[in-house]
């Protein structure tokens, strides 16, 4: 069975994955390089500034993960921004209207993802609706029942989760003083989570049979069904993971921002699906690595450090930016797939 | 069946309005019941009055999204959920232009018709956009419009700095207000004029079945000659065109240009308004007289859970359960599993 998956996946324009994949990275290091030496005055080429990107995006590294595993099936998840905000507002809740502790404010964050990743799974797998519908229903849902739980902003002020939030993991690179103090750079335990998820991810998809039949279905719906794959049973597993992913993620984002309001993460959907295609994701399913939606998620962090650095431009520079990116991406793969399609036609 | 002595349920249930008509009539009937003056039109200073002249007027923005998203739907089998920053962003531009780029104005700064002009071709360009990547680089829909589903929000800040642009002048306001001495609210007919135009242009050209045909098998309507990809070109460009006029009447409304918030939410109760009508969310045979029902639905809707003291910010949880239950209807294997359940073993196949 692992052989021919593997074959499905290598007869699918394997030049075109690594050529993805390599513009995002290089696009990465010119993006940075630019940002240090243009700012190199405001601290762009501190290593702290490196870290930085993954302390603010640790939660969409792993959203973003999620989102993959779906695309990698050919389908979409829209409802993660909102998840997020679910998320968020129900774990402060939690702590500081209900009293519970830190671990029933994550244990409820992973059954919120839980619930939307069955409920859109289904919804999707066994009743063949369209995931873009299902999960705009989603993502309506979410941001409504975000509103339902409260319309105030909740600040988290919990010890233990402020405790999570703030350890310091200083890591042996750092920067040197003029005076010749040694000041380290850190992380926080997010960024640890995050890339043991990328880290797992990565394995699952090229090591475990549930990955490389993400890839076979994506790649051809129809023939991993003649080759007597459980289609609908595999996409509901994807949806659901996703689901699960978005609920850690989310709450990964809580540990960052330490607070619940209606209007959090809006739009962190397209921050997720620019930074899968961004990636190399294929948005007609059959292609995609987490390593690249990683780098994906770290463009966009430069994009937005290097606006917030540059500071006469407004924040809404950011999605802009980034959605011509996307549409720059999507472009390329239509054009990649589009002379891969005509050759297979012939 | 013998159809004169027995009433054949089965047709009424695919009749084709079926679906719409009784839920506004669900809608209508709960609202009976807790406001028992639903349905008294009043004249309050020479202008109509009532909870059905204010969920008549306040639907036409979303009747004018609903004709075009229908169209969009059918041909391409996709929606565009750009439509709500679409109107942002010809509001920002109509009303920048107005202002002469100021915050604030009190009298014209350019010619109406030049501001309107400008904002329509702007909106029609979202559209090329949009229809560009569906239709001549065959990218789904949904990813297609979701660039500007967040960019345009982000340009429509761009072209009003930041701030909402008020047009505090009168002549302005008769977009979103009322014509002169006539008692029925001005978007009452822009809502009108749109779905008789478009109508008049399906019905007369044969435009409505090359989108229905080009929706039901682009390959073979390509191999009959017709242009499947100028067709699904065309019904982007329209959408963006009407999504254009519901934004300027949207924006007179308020008189200003509100970018955060005009048309939020509204992609989702055009998408609602289409499936409610009866159409297939995949594409194919559509239905406009079905969509503009669900739209006057939606909104006889939110009207109703916003008297039911449902906050703005709570709305889109019952729209959403609303949406799932339709589609899930809609379904073709949910379909499939109820004729079956009806029928016992003899399934049959329906033609329709």
């Amino acid at each position: 069975m692992l052989d021919k998956l593997t074959l499905v996946k290598k007869s699918k324009k394997p030049g075109a994955v690594a050529f993805l994949l390599m513009i995002t990275i290089l696009l990465f290091v010119v993006m940075y390089s630019i940002g240090m030496i243009v700012f190199v005055n405001k601290g762009f080429a501190k290593p702290q500034m490196f870290m930085n990107l993954f302390i603010s995006n640790a939660g969409l590294i792993v959203i973003s993960c999620g989102l993959t595993i779906v695309m990698i099936t050919g389908g979409i998840d829209i409802s993660v921004g909102s998840v997020t905000a679910l998320v968020c507002m129900v774990a402060a809740d939690l702590m500081e209207h209900k009293g519970m502790s830190v671990y029933m404010a994550l244990l409820s964050a992973l059954l919120i993802g839980l619930a939307f990743g069955v409920v859109q799974g289904f919804l999707i797998s066994y009743l063949d609706i369209q995931p873009f519908i299902v999960t705009l229903a989603g993502l309506f849902f979410g941001r409504g029942m975000t509103a339902v739980v409260s319309t105030q902003m909740i600040a988290v002020k919990n010890a233990e989760f402020l405790q999570w939030a703030n350890a310091k993991i200083n890591l042996p690179i750092g920067y040197t003083k003029k005076n010749g103090t040694f000041i380290p750079s850190y992380i926080y335990p997010t960024v640890v989570v995050a890339l043991i998820i990328v880290i797992l991810i990565t394995i699952m998809l090229q090591r475990c049979n549930f990955g490389r039949e993400l890839y076979a279905i994506g790649g051809n719906q129809q023939s991993a069904l003649m080759m007597g794959l459980n289609v609908r049973r595999v996409k509901m597993k994807a949806y659901v993971l996703d689901g699960l992913l978005a609920g850690l993620g989310g709450f990964l984002f809580c540990l960052n921002s330490c607070a619940g309001f209606v209007e959090q993460a809006k739009g962190l959907e397209m921050d997720a699906i620019s930074a899968a295609v961004i990636g190399g994701t294929l948005l007609s399913g059959g292609v995609g690595t987490v390593v690249g939606t990683l780098f994906g998620v770290l463009i966009k962090g430069t994009i937005a450090s290097l606006i917030t650095t540059q500071g006469t431009l407004s924040s809404w520079w950011v999605r802009i930016v980034l959605s011509a990116l996307l549409c720059f991406f999507i472009v390329l793969q239509a054009i990649i797939a589009g002379v891969g399609g005509k050759k297979l036609k012939k | 069946m013998n159809a004169k002595t027995k009433f054949d349920w089965g047709k009424l249930v695919h009749w084709r309005f079926f679906m719409p008509i009784v839920c506004l009539f669900l809608v209508l009937l709960v609202n009976v019941i807790q406001t028992p003056d639903f349905f008294v039109i009043s004249i309050n200073n020479g202008v109509l009055y009532g909870y059905l002249i204010d969920i008549i007027n306040r639907a036409s923005e979303l009747v004018i999204l609903a004709v075009g998203m229908t169209l969009v739907t059918a041909a391409s089998g996709g929606q565009d959920i750009s439509v709500g920053a679409v109107m942002a962003v010809a509001a920002g531009i109509c009303c920048q232009i107005l202002s002469g780029g100021a915050v604030s104005t009190n009298t014209l700064m350019a010619p109406m018709a030049i501001a309107i002009l400008a904002a329509l071709a702007a909106s029609v360009l979202c559209g090329a956009f949009n229809g560009f990547l569906v239709s001549v680089l065959g990218i789904q829909p949904m990813v297609a419009t979701l660039i500007l589903f967040t960019a345009g929000r982000g340009i429509a800040q761009l072209v009003t700095k930041g701030q909402i642009t008020y047009v505090r002048v009168d002549s302005y306001r008769v977009m979103g207000g009322y014509i002169g001495a006539c008692p029925v609210p001005t978007p009452v007919f822009f809502a009108i004029g749109v779905v008789l135009v478009v109508n008049l242009v399906l019905n007369k050209t044969a435009l409505g079945l090359y989108i229905e045909s080009v929706g039901v098998n682009g390959s073979a309507s390509r191999l009959v000659g017709l242009n499947s990809t100028h067709i699904k070109f065309l019904t982007y460009v329209i959408m963006g065109l009407l999504s254009g006029v519901a934004g300027i009447v949207a924006s007179s409304r308020i008189y200003s240009a509100d970018a955060n918030n005009i048309g939020l939410n509204l992609e989702m109760d055009a998408i609602l308004a289409v499936a409610l009508g009866g159409n297939n969310l995949g594409g194919g045979r559509f239905n406009l007289m079905g969509s503009v029902i669900g739209a006057y639905t939606i909104q006889a809707l939110t009207t109703t859970l916003y008297a039911m003291k449902v906050s703005a910010d709570q709305l889109p949880v019952y729209k959403a359960i609303v949406v799932i239950i339709i589609v899930v209807i809609q379904s073709p294997v949910f379909q499939k599993k109820f004729r079956s359940m009806r029928h016992g073993k003899a399934v049959t196949v329906n033609a329709g």
